[in-house]
């Protein structure tokens, strides 16, 4: 029985020995995680912990930084994403990214959730088209309110809207994975809760991995928790052990507010 | 304390004073069950009538207890140790307010039982019960404050020689009542007091059990060590 319940737990991504360098700087030191589908994962630790740097290794996007090398293997359902005939684009259309301030574009509503589709000739037609922009707005929880004005530009959103819109967005090219860099770090308590609100609806349906410096936030949204520090992987447990029970006395001296 | 301070030292400040105000709390307890030990045995009605009336600050710090606990909570959001130390206080702190409502309530049958016909023997068992289950109860505060998880286990052991004398002392009550029935009135108080002070000792060892989740994350795996009990015990 126990055992059924192990292997109910996929592994979406699978990272081993991940080496990040700058230049010189060594950021990321032999970090293996595994991302477990269908499951909130929150990355937690100080400034210029290398936790953002991590996550953007997830798709690729450390590669327009030219200083920037990677070793180590990271996999998308084992299949090795830095290999030479992945295609980036094709990735971050699996592997999808909300950033930590709302970044629309400058288009209209419908056309900021159209764009992935449309580039990626994932729809046929206008009417399949139109039916994608709204189901995505109404797993965002924008619908409701943009849906008579689908024509005016994104950036007239306020700034909750803005980013719900943009994690519209990323949903639109139905990712795999969504990543989710300090997603509400610009936002009111109230546009937090509606995020975080998302972001627990969303976990149904694909893996999401948030970069938060809020440990309530972690706490609240995440079932599992990593916990990283001068570019070690310290400790990832399940989200409820981390905040309870740490084991490294670095995550205990983190969470608890203390100096390490 | 064992840790390394916060960051934000207010933060130091409130969970250091809710840890006073129990310690403050395990003074009073430990106070009142001894001089309501006391009174029991010296017959000393006046010392009787302070514990009784003393129960009402015990109560109060409970309560003070309880509403800091909830603002550390509120204010605070404390996480990993810090939280288990808040979860501790407050258990804690009702196991030290039940304890406190026992010492009351022997404080209470110390004067029925001086108008009833003075029993020898007995005396004795209780008082040494009483100093069992009063050095437990130190203990399980003294390995709160130390974080020792190795005096609060001792003291999740020593419950089952307090059991042990209970369960004795309840054959004993029971042997004489039935010869003598005559007594039942003063052994069904004696009874109650046994088992008052049986109760303070579960309450020391429920102390101990949260020093050892404060200390280890985890409460004490294996079902706590029983001694066989009585078959038919009326509830205090």
């Amino acid at each position: 029985m126990k055992d059924l319940v192990m292997n109910a737990q996929t592994n979406k991504i699978e990272a081993r020995k991940v080496q990040v360098y700058y230049g010189t700087n060594h950021a990321i030191k032999d970090v293996d995680v595994d991302i477990i589908d269908k499951t909130v994962t929150a990355f937690i630790g100080p400034s210029g912990c290398g936790k953002s740097t991590f996550l953007r290794c997830l798709n690729r996007m450390n590669d327009t930084i030219p200083v920037c090398r990677i070793e180590g293997r990271i996999t998308l359902d084992g299949e090795d994403i830095y290999d030479a005939r992945v295609d980036p684009v094709q990735l971050r259309a699996k592997v999808g990214m909300v950033f930590q301030k709302p970044n629309p574009f400058p288009k209209s509503i419908y056309d900021n959730v159209a764009y992935g589709p449309k580039i990626h000739g994932l729809t046929r037609s206008k009417a399949e088209l139109d039916a994608v922009v709204e189901s995505c707005l109404r797993k965002a929880a924008l619908w409701n309110e943009v849906k008579d004005r689908l024509s005016a530009p994104g950036t007239s959103l306020s700034g909750g809207q803005q980013q719900r819109l943009c994690i519209a967005r990323a949903i639109a090219t139905s990712p795999e994975v969504l990543l989710m860099d300090e997603p509400c770090s610009a936002l009111d308590p109230i546009a937090t809760a509606q995020v975080e609100e998302l972001i627990d609806e969303l976990r149904s349906q694909f893996s999401v991995v948030i970069v938060t410096h809020s440990m309530q936030q972690a706490a609240r949204v995440s079932q599992r928790t990593a916990f990283f520090h001068l570019g070690n992987l310290v400790e990832y447990g399940e989200t409820t052990q981390i905040f309870t029970n740490p084991l490294d006395p670095r995550t205990e001296s983190y969470i608890t507010g203390r100096i390490g | 304390m064992p840790h390394n301070q916060h960051i934000f030292s207010a933060f130091d400040r409130d969970l250091e004073a809710v840890q006073a105000l129990i310690m403050k709390m395990g003074g009073m307890v430990e106070a009142a069950l001894s001089d309501a030990a006391r009174a029991l045995e010296t017959q000393d009605e006046e010392l009787a009538d302070q514990v009784r009336l003393g129960d009402a600050a015990i109560d109060a710090i409970d309560e003070l207890i309880n509403t800091e606990c909830a603002k550390l909570i509120a204010l605070r959001a404390p996480m990993g140790s810090d939280l288990r130390t808040v979860l501790a206080v407050m258990k804690i702190a009702s196991n030290l307010e039940r304890c406190g409502d026992y010492a009351k309530n022997l404080a209470k049958r110390s004067k029925v039982l001086a108008t009833l016909t003075p029993i020898s023997g007995a005396a004795g068992s209780l008082r040494r019960m009483g100093r069992l289950v009063g050095l437990m109860l130190k203990d399980a505060l003294d390995a709160f404050i130390a974080r020792d998880a190795a005096l609060a286990e001792d003291v999740r052991q020593r419950d089952q020689d307090v059991d042990q004398m209970y369960n004795t002392l309840f054959r004993e009550f029971l042997t004489h009542m039935m010869e003598d029935p005559r007594k039942i009135s003063a052994f069904m108080h004696l009874h109650f007091i046994a088992k008052n002070i049986e109760r303070v000792g579960d309450h020391a060892t429920s102390i101990a059990e949260q020093v050892i989740y404060l200390t280890t994350g985890s409460m004490p795996g294996e079902a706590r060590p029983k001694v066989e009990g009585v078959q038919s015990e009326p509830e205090a």
